[in-house]
């Protein structure tokens, strides 16, 4: 497998592992993408999600199945995978524009309505995008949530920023 | 250069606020009230607590945990003080160990 | 000389689990530490757990702390702070190195009924050229830097190797503020999970699998980190040579048991490379080939946080048991279940051959 070389998934890998959502999925809106194709004990995740779309069951290395019919997209296993390893993306924004919604456990944290660098899986950036939403409550036990707003075309690709740094902000 | 880390996103801002004044090869640099030796000296530029006794060689912290015994100083007097596992106190008088402690 | 019934040795994920499970049933626990507060490494563990709810998934290493210190302290579980156990002698009588409020030392021998061995672990060194220079660490002290002291040992940094503790430290370095040059991992594949590499990896960092250390350069302290490819044979390639501007290099090459206290009073060991290297025999109850003495967490072989935290569970019931706080039936179910969660931790690519090593010390120690 690639990520055990590389340190990141390509998307044929997730798509080969029955993790990624298919396209007639995407056209209906928002939907969490589970980037972990590894058997580790873990599964908080499908505690997590309150439409049961995530499946893991026993034993608890079993890779988490998203039952893409049952995601609503609604965004509550991002924060709560230890591996921070759960994005949702929502291709159906705009024409020209889709969301991706990320884990970032960084500060200082990007502000709404800030325009940000769009890094693909490498740490490349690819793209630019405009900060939508930051969230941060108690619920997510510190692990803030970033939405950001990106060409369509990167959506497969993008899944995270640029990290800033306090000058970033002035 | 700021070595503290003042806010972190996962541990929150650092309250810790009051200081005191150690003394380090003569010079009085500050450090938070109760940390650990080791930190007041990375968080005033110092990273080098020892010289071995055959080569002369300088040693800086390894383990941070007390195990190792590289980030060992003379303090107050006393030679081969883990400086990872001692908390600073006001008026302490720390210095570079030379060897095993004597200052040649 | 004082009496005790339950000693343990280490105040860490799994000493203080013992502690917690053994007190809970009516035992009367003494934890003794030789650090300024009980917790051990859980403390600079700021990420939250893998597992399931059943062992904390989900919850930080830092608040596993917190909650296991409440818990030592509801069911009256004893501490010894600032106290270090040197010497293990026969008749389970332990000699402890007491620091007093004054700063003065006194010591202590206390006999036990029962002791529990949780004294951890500590990282393994790798040697090149000018490993000894200041700023050449553990990664396990940087991260003790970062998130406890709250100090960056260093601002640009390279790690040496890629399992688990080497990416995740990387990650919590960039969090602290620091940068992570990249990591080198000598064999052909990383060492740690996917998802931890995927993580630093779109933070920016590079991972060099076939790489190595050659030497790190600098007068008074690092200044540079020179690293080359390897061969098949783990062997230096010349002309592959990369330096790297860096004022610090952190050093994540797993860890080994901490066996002494275990070797002094005659516990058999064994060298199991799965688990870390020497590990002292134990069986299912987590108790030595030494009766009555027990061994919990990273020194009965290196493994997680929440693997620890269910072997101390272990010992804690069958000393209960042993002690007749509980019945056999009682312990027996507890043990079962105890034992269902560990297997579970275990299970996996990352977690088989960790599973058969213990499955192979529990065999031996019968015979």
């Amino acid at each position: 497998m690639v990520l055990r070389k590389t340190g990141y998934l390509t998307k044929e890998e997730l798509v080969n592992s029955k993790c990624y959502p298919s396209e007639e999925r995407f056209k209906k809106g928002p939907v969490a993408i589970i980037e972990c194709t590894e058997e580790i004990p873990c599964n908080p995740c499908e505690l997590a999600c309150k439409f049961k779309a995530i499946k893991i069951g026993k034993p608890i290395t079993n890779i988490p199945i998203l039952d893409e019919n049952l995601c609503t997209g609604c965004g509550l296993c991002i924060a709560k995978c230890p591996g921070l390893a759960i994005f949702t993306v929502d291709k159906t924004y705009s024409d020209k524009e889709g969301l991706i919604s990320f884990p970032y456990e960084y500060l200082p944290l990007p502000v709404t309505g800030s325009i940000v660098k769009a890094v693909n899986r490498e740490g490349k950036v690819v793209s630019s995008g405009k900060v939508i939403k930051v969230l941060n409550n108690e619920s997510l036990d510190r692990t803030p949530v970033v939405t950001i707003a990106i060409p369509k075309e990167k959506l497969d690709e993008v899944r995270g920023i640029k990290r800033l740094e306090s000058k970033d902000l002035k | 250069m700021n070595m503290r880390i003042d806010n972190h996103i996962i541990l929150g801002k650092d309250e810790r606020k009051e200081m005191v004044e150690i003394k380090v090869d003569g010079k009085t640099i500050q450090a938070k009230k109760g940390e650990m030796i080791i930190a007041a000296l990375i968080a005033n530029g110092i990273r080098i607590n020892r010289y071995t006794v055959k080569k002369k060689e300088p040693r800086g912290i390894f383990c941070g945990i007390g195990q190792c015994t590289d980030c060992i100083m003379t303090v107050n007097g006393k030679p081969n003080v883990r400086t990872c596992i001692t908390p600073v106190k006001d008026g302490m008088i720390v210095d570079t160990q030379y060897g095993v402690g004597r200052k040649e | 000389m004082i009496k005790k019934e339950v000693v343990i040795i280490g105040g860490g994920p799994s000493g203080l689990s013992a502690a917690v499970e053994a007190a809970k049933r009516g035992a009367k626990v003494l934890v003794v530490d030789e650090n300024l507060r009980a917790g051990g490494q859980l403390f600079k563990q700021i990420h939250k757990f893998f597992g399931s709810s059943a062992h904390r998934a989900g919850i930080r290493g830092i608040d596993i702390a917190s909650e296991l210190l409440e818990e030592a302290r509801e069911c009256g579980v004893e501490v010894w702070l600032n106290s270090v156990v040197v010497g293990l002698f026969k008749e389970k009588k332990i000699a402890i190195k007491k620091k007093l409020s004054d700063d003065s030392e006194k010591l202590e021998i206390i006999q036990a009924k029962k002791i529990v061995i949780a004294t951890g672990a500590s990282e393994n060194a790798v040697r090149f050229k000018g490993w000894t220079l200041p700023g050449v660490m553990g990664a396990g002290a940087a991260q003790t830097m970062i998130n406890v002291n709250r100090v960056l040992p260093g601002k640009r940094i390279l790690m040496i190797g890629s399992g688990n503790v080497g990416l995740i430290v990387s990650y919590q370095l960039m969090q602290a503020g620091a940068e992570v040059v990249g990591v080198i991992e000598a064999a052909p594949q990383i060492g740690g999970y996917g998802v931890h590499a995927a993580k630093i990896r779109r933070a920016g960092v590079p991972i060099y699998t076939s790489h190595t250390i050659l030497e790190a350069r600098g007068d008074k302290g690092v200044e540079e980190a020179v690293v080359c490819e390897v061969n098949d044979n783990w062997e230096p390639i010349r002309g592959t040579e990369k330096v790297f501007k860096v004022d610090t290099i952190t050093i994540a090459a797993g860890l080994k048991p901490l066996i002494e206290l275990a070797m002094m009073h005659d516990c058999k060991c064994s060298f199991i490379p799965q688990l870390g290297g020497w590990v002292p025999l134990h069986d299912e109850n987590m108790e030595s080939t030494n009766p009555g003495i027990y061994l919990v967490g990273d020194v009965a072989g290196v493994e997680e946080a929440n693997t620890a935290l269910e072997e101390g569970r272990l010992a804690g019931t069958a000393i209960a048991e042993a002690l007749k706080y509980i019945s056999l039936e009682d312990a027996g179910k507890l043990k079962k279940e105890i034992w269902q969660r560990l297997n579970e931790l275990r299970m996996g690519p990352f977690g088989e051959a960790r599973m058969l090593a213990k499955n192979n010390i529990s065999a031996r120690c019968k015979i």
